[in-house]
């Protein structure tokens, strides 16, 4: 079933309390999926480059070894990065598993990755100047605490219950998906794709890599990769009803603007509130409701429609 | 009172299912015949049995519910004559499986209100998701904002007023029954209907397969303008009709023990 949601404010001053309101909508939304909850949060963009990256799962936690191990594949990891030629101005350990940096990086953002991928295990969350991808198995009050939300300021974001129906239970199983190697790019999805091996093949032979087998990954690295070919996000999304066989409605972020798409025969639900000051949308109203505490008017999108709104 | 999005304390059951059952809050007001209550800091299953409390129980008639906070499966399975209002949206799976009560929704409803309605009415101020009036059997469904995608799947009575637009495939394999859209239609309307008719105002985006256009006669003005007298909709605009070109299934074809017995 899974649900999604999103928040953006129409003035981009990253001072709203997204983590703490996507919370609270996704956990509203528990039934939908309770395996795992994931985050794609925007902050202002900054100058360095903002670098998420897991090294382990959480039940990894448990090998005997598991403490060192992880500490190993963090010096490696920190090592790759200096090699990709990228300068860690400041590096963090989120949780015993993943790390956040900054980088001083003006590179390809491919080879960064591959770098810190080639470490084995490591996983890129997210890379971009702007965007921070949290996920992790649990609802998302677990999640939130464990990867201190409450307190996050940002202008836009998006979130994801999830209720595994294709693939594993696990952290790369989880979404927002970042949209590998494009900077600023996430997407949450609710539905089935059908043509996934058709896309995937077409997109590793482009050369992207695929962190997860989860259908909805592709619709990420399709969109950057279409965005990368000069469309625009909305251009990029109505393309996108075309190429894309099955059922969905998913959210797409980039570092200025949040967009929403619905497949042709409107199979999964949305519920759409756009006020004078945010827009927020989610499977349920109920979610929305956990933030704006009154009646308000809301709507559902029609089939094949494809909405963008900016910061 | 609980805080914008606080989190309740879910818990759970042996069967692992969220919420105990729960004693009836016994917080309406009533007075003259009348009942109202907050629904504010009351669960799903908690409103539930407080509505079912005053119709079944204490015998009213009239029941007011305030701050419904656009929950789901609120007003299911009310089989009285009454009359409920909600104050405020309802979640998914609203007033469901109903037999006689009027209920008044002011606010919006989600996906698949009024599932299979046997009779009654039941007033939408604002929009409808998608799925609405599923298999519904009979009463009237009126909504004065738009509806989703399949409205009146399988409808098999009753009739559905949608005052906005409706979504693709609406009415799809609808049975019987009658859907009147004042606004425009998305593609597929009539999908594989076996019967009933569908008048739409605006424009269709498409007709489903088997959907074709029907021949206007009196009692379909008569129907139009009864349902917008009833329901005080003004002056109705001028519809189209349409049906099921019954090409699609052979109705001739008789069942192996329909076939002993006329042949």
């Amino acid at each position: 079933m899974c649900g999604i949601a999103g928040i953006i404010y129409r003035n981009g001053d990253g001072a709203h309390r997204i983590g703490r309101d996507l919370t609270r909508m996704l956990q509203s939304m528990k039934h939908r999926g309770p395996d795992s909850t994931g985050y794609a949060l925007y902050t202002v963009p900054r100058e360095e480059l903002i670098l998420r990256v897991k090294l382990a799962d959480s039940h990894d936690l448990d090998d005997i070894d598991a403490a060192e191990d992880i500490r190993r594949r963090r010096r490696q990891a920190e090592a790759r990065i200096r090699a990709a030629g990228a300068r860690i101005v400041s590096s963090e350990d989120i949780n015993p598993y993943t790390f956040a940096a900054t980088l001083d990086y003006a590179g390809d953002l491919k080879r960064l990755a591959d770098h810190v991928e080639s470490v084995p295990r490591a996983e890129v969350l997210s890379l971009g100047h702007a965007l921070e991808i949290v996920k992790d198995l649990g609802d998302a009050g677990t999640v939130a605490r464990s990867y201190g939300l409450d307190g996050y300021m940002g202008s836009h974001g998006i979130g994801h219950v999830r209720m595994a129906t294709e693939s594993d239970v696990d952290i790369s199983n989880a979404h927002p998906y970042w949209a590998y190697p494009f900077s600023d790019v996430a997407v949450v999805h609710n539905g089935q794709l059908t043509n996934y091996h058709h896309w995937r093949r077409r997109l590793e032979a482009a050369g992207h890599r695929f962190a997860s087998d989860c259908d909805s990954e592709i619709i990420a690295v399709y969109l950057a990769e279409r965005m990368s070919q000069g469309d625009s996000l909305e251009a990029a999304m109505v393309r996108s009803l075309e190429e894309l066989d099955g059922v969905f409605t998913y959210i797409c972020v980039t570092e200025d603007a949040l967009g929403v798409a619905k497949d042709e025969l409107a199979a999964k639900p949305l519920v759409l509130y756009e006020g004078d000051d945010m827009i927020a949308l989610a499977s349920e109203e109920m979610a929305i409701r956990t933030v704006i505490d009154r009646e308000i008017e809301t709507y559902d999108p029609y089939e094949s429609q494809v909405m963008v709104w900016k910061r | 009172m609980t805080a914008p999005g606080q989190a309740r304390e879910a818990r759970f059951d042996a069967r692992g299912l969220v919420e105990l059952d729960e004693r009836v809050p016994n917080v309406a007001e009533i007075e003259g015949g009348r009942a109202r209550f907050d629904a504010r800091d009351l669960t799903t299953r908690q409103i539930n049995l407080e509505l079912r409390r005053l119709i079944y129980g204490e015998g009213i008639a009239d029941v007011v519910v305030a701050n419904p906070g656009a929950r789901h499966s609120l007003g299911v399975g009310i089989l009285a004559r009454c009359r409920i209002a909600f104050e405020g949206s309802l979640g998914y799976f609203a007033c469901g499986m109903i037999d006689g009560p009027e209920v008044t929704i002011f606010g919006r409803v989600g996906w698949s209100a009024c599932e299979n309605m046997m009779s009654g009415t039941v007033l939408i101020e604002g929009n409808a998701g998608s799925l609405t009036g599923a298999a519904i059997r009979g009463g009237d469904l009126v909504v004065k904002g738009s509806v989703g995608a399949r409205t009146g799947i399988d409808q098999k009575g009753g009739t559905i007023l949608t005052l906005g637009n409706a979504g693709s495939m609406t009415g799809f394999m609808m049975q019987r029954g009658r859907q009147i859209i004042c606004g425009d239609a998305g593609p597929g309307l009539g999908d594989s209907m076996y019967d009933g008719v569908i008048y739409v105002a605006g424009k269709v985006k498409s007709l489903g397969i088997d959907c074709v256009p029907g021949e206007w006669t009196d009692a379909d003005s008569e129907l139009i303008e009864r349902k917008f007298s009833i329901y005080e909709l003004g002056t109705p605009p001028r519809f189209e009709k349409f049906v099921c070109g019954k090409k699609l299934y052979n109705y001739d074809s008789l069942e192996p023990s329909e076939r002993r017995i006329v042949l």
